[in-house]
């Protein structure tokens, strides 16, 4: 009930906006500081006996794709916002996501194939991870051409969510199928039954660097949702200024016309 | 229920009459794979290896191709609207809609089948493969692209805006169609686990595409 409250306080933007111009200052200090701990320890953690230093690519690689599949889920939250429960922010928070989501994908591809270049001796191989981050992020790429297509934030908000969703019950299909097609990388291993095969002195760096990835997320989205709402008034509020012109440019014609006749 | 197959007849008819561009899919279809052996090159046991990837992309592209068509016209001169205003069930028209286009549209690309396969150098199991995986196929093909022309539809963009929503979507359907037809022609594993997912793939398809179509007419039209 609480949950609810709060959620519809927040369909106010400008209350909205009020408070993340409060919490935002301390989520990226906790981010920076996470961070900070993070990748000191990814650097003092020990080299694999197998594959060197380059394990370390594990702490930036795995947290990004797990971001890339969470901020999937936070737009499909959001599209459930948009279609069902009409939340007004719930647009804005799905634009939002979008080009972050896009941009962790992109990072998990990068990394993953600099890491595939000492470990498989080629930049990319066409196994089943790779291949459906790849997809993945051809997914967000189609969701941002569709959020630029039309002008009208709402209508494009509506389309976008029914994407989202589709997108939402394709995405563990095209995993499956393409798991299906090809199979080279290592099964998961850190979230599994039995325990985890990863090593304490790699599992602690990863987790630290996964929460301060994930406040990451949180901030930037923030961030980018009061971005999207002050660019929406800027919009409505250029929009008003040129009816207004037009309007009277029309005034100041009326008369003359009705003179001249 | 009579309105249903109403529609469907009618949709039927407009196709295939002229200027209704059903049967520029098999046009396409037949291009398509006729470009291919200049890629690749003359070499028929290359074309005979690659010949159920070659006949499946030509399809996907030749559906996607004639799926701009599934809403547009209809949008232009209005009868939209009074579909989405009728008392029959939004999605149950747009199944029978994209059922009238997979029988206009989808059919004669398997029936085209036969002769492209004699083209790529596919003996009679292997043509008969690839046509029994774009029977089980290609209805996923138009009822997950339906989505695609829904929202391109309520946003008055169509073509690439299309091909680039849904050939992601469709990228499960081409994996177990040329992985069911390459099992039929040279194994090792078993026709029928990949050709029952692949119609498991069409089933789910069939629930989930008419949903999401007629959500998006729904919002997006006004």
């Amino acid at each position: 009930m609480k949950l609810t409250e709060t959620l519809t306080d927040l369909a106010n933007p400008t209350r909205f906006l009020a408070l993340t111009a409060r919490i935002l200052p301390w989520l990226a200090g906790a981010t920076a500081i996470l961070l900070a701990i993070g990748l000191y320890q990814s650097a003092m953690a020990p080299d694999d006996y197998q594959q060197g230093a380059t394990v370390k690519i594990m702490f930036i690689h795995v947290p990004n794709a797990w971001l890339s599949m969470f901020v999937w889920g936070v737009m499909s939250v959001a599209a459930l916002g948009t279609l069902v429960w009409r939340h007004p922010l719930a647009d804005v928070a799905a634009k939002a996501a979008a080009p972050i989501g896009a941009a962790f994908t992109f990072l998990a591809l990068v990394t993953g194939s600099l890491w595939g270049r000492p470990m498989w001796g080629t930049y990319w191989e066409w196994d089943a991870r790779l291949t459906s981050v790849l997809i993945l992020f051809l997914m967000y790429l189609g969701l941002m051409a569709l959020w630029r297509a039309v002008e009208d934030p709402s209508r494009a908000a509506r389309a976008a969510a029914v994407l989202t969703l589709v997108g939402a019950i394709n995405i563990p299909i095209i995993k499956f199928s393409v798991d299906w097609w090809n199979t080279l990388h290592q099964p998961a291993s850190v979230l599994r039954m039995g325990g985890s095969t990863l090593d304490k002195a790699f599992l602690w760096p990863l987790l630290v660097m996964a929460i301060a990835f994930s406040l990451l997320f949180i901030t930037l989205h923030l961030a980018a949702m009061r971005n999207e709402i002050l660019r929406r008034r800027v919009r409505s509020l250029q929009m008003m200024q040129a009816s207004r012109v037009t309007f009277a440019s029309e005034a100041a014609a009326g008369p003359k016309e009705i003179g001249a006749a | 229920m009579s309105a249903l197959t109403a529609l469907i007849r009618r949709d039927i008819r407009i196709a295939l009459r002229v200027g209704g561009g059903a049967l520029i899919g098999v046009l396409f279809f037949l291009t398509v794979t006729v470009l291919m052996p200049f890629a690749v090159g003359p070499d028929l046991a290359l074309l005979s290896r690659l010949g159920p990837a070659i006949l499946w992309l030509g399809a996907l592209l030749a559906s996607l191709l004639t799926l701009d068509r599934l809403f547009t016209a209809d949008h232009e001169d209005g009868s939209l609207d009074l579909i989405v205003m009728s008392r029959t069930p939004l999605e149950l028209a747009c199944a029978a809609k994209a059922l009238a286009h997979w029988i206009a549209a989808g059919l004669p690309l398997i029936i085209a089948t036969p002769v492209l396969g004699l083209l790529l150098n596919l003996d009679g199991t292997a043509t008969l493969a690839v046509a029994a995986t774009l029977l089980a196929g290609t209805p996923a093909l138009t009822f997950t692209g339906m989505i695609g022309a829904a929202l391109a539809v309520t946003l008055h963009r169509g073509g690439l805006l299309l091909a680039v929503l849904v050939l992601p979507l469709s990228i499960p359907v081409l994996i177990f169609g040329v992985a069911a037809s390459q099992a039929a022609i040279s194994g090792p594993l078993p026709f029928g686990t990949p050709f029952s997912i692949l119609c498991a793939l069409s089933l789910a398809s069939l629930v989930i595409g008419p949903f999401a179509a007629a959500a998006s007419l729904r919002h997006g039209l006004d």
